[in-house]
């Protein structure tokens, strides 16, 4: 009887630098996944940008010149997809950067007509940053107060603070003043802050 | 002297650019004044950092939690 080669028992160097990326890249898809989907607010418009960038990290594996992590470089490429997604659905008119300068309610909620904090909205400590950071449940809430953000205030914080765009970039992308970026980010941040603040110490479901 | 609203707007601002020697003077006689100012100011910074919590170099969030 005719025997196929087995593809497991290649044992070439090559082979079993294939077989420990692929099992990297399965390993990092749900955080991608995540990543993706804060930024396009859509499951499955994100499970397509993870899959093309699996695929072009497959393709380009050989471009891969070590400088960073494996993982960190297959997020590069994520990032380059899901901005070349964000600038189709922006020419395409399926989403549009907000310029309104209206007053947020969720905002003036906050504060009082003085300026000052409203006394149950005032921040208290969350702890040591480091500690936030290895929480399980601090990520869980923020995910969740991601999702609940006004998409154009979730969209611009993301830019910012998950991809690292300046606001000049971001300004250049979305082609809104920077002046209105800076409105934007402080509003996320401080719907951000009220609404991880309420999820994550006090334990209600958001 | 600046009110708590105005102060979470340079505390925003001081992390997307560089504040005046005004407004960095104002925010940090305010933040040494307000405590829920101060706690405030902590936050923002944590949430710039958030991106870290996707650094496949670091282990922070498991991803399987967020599915």
């Amino acid at each position: 009887m005719p025997t196929t080669p087995d593809p497991a028992a290649d044992d070439s160097p090559h082979h079993e630098k294939t077989q420990d990326r692929m099992r990297r890249l399965s390993a990092v898809r749900p955080r991608l996944l995540s990543f993706a989907r804060l930024h396009l607010r859509n499951h499955a418009t994100a499970e397509d940008a993870v899959q093309d960038a699996l695929e072009a990290a497959i393709e380009k594996s050989d471009s891969f010149s070590g400088h960073s992590s494996y993982e960190t470089w297959v997020f590069g490429i994520l990032k380059h997809k899901i901005l070349d997604i964000m600038r189709t659905q922006k020419r395409l008119g399926q989403w549009q950067p907000l310029e309104d300068e209206n007053d947020d309610d969720a905002i003036d909620r906050q504060f009082q007509q003085s300026g000052q904090w409203q006394r149950e909205a005032r921040p208290v400590s969350w702890g040591e940053p480091e500690a936030v950071f290895e929480n399980e449940r601090f990520w869980q809430v923020f995910d969740a107060c991601m999702i609940v953000l006004p998409d154009t205030l979730a969209r611009v914080f993301s830019l910012r603070e998950l991809m690292g765009l300046s606001t000049e970039q971001i300004c250049q992308e979305l082609a809104i003043k920077e002046s209105n970026c800076w409105v934007i980010l402080h509003r996320a941040r401080l719907r951000l802050r009220s609404c991880i603040e309420q999820g994550w110490l006090t334990g209600d479901a958001i | 002297m600046i009110m708590c609203r105005r102060a979470t707007e340079l505390m925003s601002q001081r992390l997307d650019r560089p504040l005046r020697w005004p407004e960095r003077l104002s925010l940090r006689f305010h933040l040494s004044m307000c405590g829920a100012c101060y706690q405030c100011n902590r936050q923002f910074e944590l949430l710039h950092r958030s991106g870290e919590g996707f650094d496949p170099d670091r282990k922070v969030r498991d991803p399987a939690s967020t599915q």
